[in-house]
Order: structure tokens, then sequence, then C-alpha cells
């Protein structure tokens, strides 16, 4: 039985898509087949981010409509060999997604992988609410921000009442926090909520900490998850997540500032 | 604490103000979110009801949904005009 993952923020333009495709590629390189799925019909992005996009010949919908067959949907990736991609539908619009069409391909693919990763579209419709249904975990990726803690919140709501697990009164689903974005200078400036306030608003357990970072933009432009940039603060920050995530006891690091050789001559620690 | 930053902490900064906000936002958000659907309807349609014999408005009549394990209660408050200003 493959564990089902859903990477969700309510919020758009959080970093969904970046961590979907980072957590994805960590799992498969530490030895753990898995897909990827794109929910957001109508505005995929997960295959650019992935650098498949001129691979993609089936998409989701065609699957759940029968026009292909989830092997010829699936794409294999180039860095990975046990990492595959489900791209969503670009020409389609969300309500070519049934819960019906979704658990069956969800049922199909847990035969075969150990870990399926659901990118939620941003929003509570239905991609949103699809890609969460079925989850066993969740990821709620939020930034150090007033807008996206609120609609994180949100999320944790239907999370836990309109889910499957939710519904047949199973045990629920493990929620998991990934602050990201996060600016350790502006936080100790007082200019940026800080970990521990998220958390004290949210109460969820922290899986890790990924700071802003130029990486993430040079990862997204040339089409390879910011994992695989293991100079990266920001792909250590995943790889990090990855093997908590996993199991693995890993300090949480990125939350204190880097110092400078200013900050170590006169800083006290 | 280093002197570099006693000079920094001294800067007003907003981080406090949305933590102060959204612990208000979210609290209140959560204990909506656990009552039942029919509750905004039903606080409209007696607040029609009394209407028709006293002459309140919104903001005098209260709902106060509350659960614990093995009970649900639902309270109603509702504030009276006083007989002074009634009589006025």
């Amino acid at each position: 039985m493959a564990r089902i993952i859903v990477v969700t923020s309510g919020k758009g333009g959080v970093g969904k898509t970046t961590t979907s495709a980072a957590i994805a590629m960590g799992l498969a390189k530490k030895g753990h087949k898995t897909a990827v799925i794109d929910f957001d019909v109508g505005l995929r992005n997960l295959d650019l981010i992935m650098g498949c996009e001129r691979r993609v010949v089936y998409d989701f919908v065609n699957v759940i409509n029968g026009e292909a067959s989830l092997n010829q949907a699936l794409i294999r990736d180039k860095h990975c060999d046990l990492l595959y991609i489900l791209p969503a539908s670009q020409t389609r619009d969300k309500d070519s997604l049934t819960q019906e069409g979704v658990g069956k391909i969800l049922e199909e693919l847990s035969k075969d992988f150990k870990y399926i990763v659901c990118d939620s579209p941003a929003g509570i419709e239905k991609g949103a609410h699809l890609a969460m249904y079925f989850a066993d975990d969740a990821f709620v990726v939020t930034n150090p921000e007033v807008s996206s803690v609120r609609d994180s919140d949100r999320m944790l709501g239907l999370l836990s009442s309109k889910s499957r697990r939710a519904e047949q009164n199973e045990e629920p689903i493990k929620e998991y926090l990934l602050l990201s974005r996060y600016a350790p200078d502006r936080v100790k400036l007082g200019e940026m909520l800080s970990v521990d306030d998220v958390q004290e608003i949210l109460s969820l357990h922290l899986l890790g900490v990924i700071p802003e970072s130029k990486s993430v933009l040079n990862a997204s432009n040339s089409g390879t998850p910011v994992i695989l940039d293991e100079k990266s603060d920001a792909g250590q920050a995943y790889a990090d997540i990855v093997a908590r995530y996993l199991g693995e006891d890993k300090p949480h690091r990125f939350i204190d500032e880097k110092k400078g050789l200013f900050g170590k001559l006169f800083g006290s620690k | 604490m280093s002197l570099l930053d006693y000079f920094r902490t001294s800067k007003g900064g907003s981080a406090s103000l949305a933590k102060e906000r959204l612990q208000i936002l979210v609290a209140h958000e959560r204990s909506s979110r656990n009552q039942p659907s029919y509750l905004p309807q039903l606080q409209r349609e007696l607040l029609e009801v009394i209407k028709k014999y006293i002459n309140v408005d919104q903001e005098a009549i209260s709902f106060n949904f509350e659960q614990d394990d093995n009970q649900e209660t639902l309270e109603l408050n509702i504030i009276l005009p006083d007989y002074q200003a009634k009589n006025s």
C-alpha cells in the first residue's frame, strides 16, 4: 500500500509545486518508488518545475476518462528512475476530475508505488478538495505572513472534516507544517512572524523550515527540483524534511540568521 | 544578548501585531468551524420571531454554541431593551 501525501496551503504562490517536486524527488532518491500528481487542472505547472513539459502526451484527465492507460500517461523522471510524474490537463476544466475517477487512479497507483504526492491547486474548490480527500499525510506549506497562516488554518479545518478519513471515522490525516520563504534576519528585526509564532497559532508539528532562497528560482528556471541543488540552503532544507518525514532525527536548521564576519565578531553566540 | 542585538531589537517590528491579529482571528474562525451549518439561519429566523414582539436589533441577540465529549449546548442570550428607554 502506498502512503498518499497531499501538499496543500489554501493560498497560492507559497511554494506548493516547488515543495511537491522537491519532496517527491527526495523520496525517490531515498529509494522509494514515488509518483507525483498535478491536481491543478487547467493551470498545470508541475511539469515545468520537474522539467518534463515537452514529454507530456497524456494527462490525468485522459486517464480518468479512459482515453489513455496510467502507464501511457506517467512520465518517468530524467534524474531518477523511481520517480514518475502524472501531469494535469491544460485544456479541460476542473470539473473533469471526479471523486470516483481520482479514487480509482490512486488505488491503481497504490499497488505499485510507495509514495504518492498530490500537488494541490490553490483555493478550496474541487481540485484542492480532491487532492486532499484521499490523503494519509498533509504537508501544509505556509509562509510567515498573515494571509497564508489564516488560509493554512482554514485548510486544517477542511482536512479534519472533508476528507475520506474524516468521513469514514478513520484515524485522522497526519498534518505537518512546512514553513517556507523564511527570512531569519527579518524575524530577528521583528518584521516577520517567527517559526514559534506560526507554530503557536496553528499548533502543528513542524517538519521543516525552508529559507527564502535564490536557488528556488534558479531551480524552476532550469526545470530541476531544488532538492537536487545539494549545495543550496533550500535544497538542504528539503533534504532534511524528507529525512525527518522518513523518521530520521535531524535537528532543525535555517531558523537562525547566518552570521557574517561582523556578526561573528560582535555577536554573543 | 550582544551589543548588536540591542540596536536591532530597538527597531519597531510589525510581526507582534501580525501574531496578535492572527491569534484572535484564528480562534474566532475555529470556534465557528465546529458549529452546525444551520446556526446562522436559526439565528436569523429567531430574530424575526422575537422582533414581532419586542423591538430589539441584531446585536441584542447572541448565540453561543459549545461542544464537549458528551453534550452540545446552544445558548441563546437576548438583551431586552430597558423599561425606561421604552417609555421615554
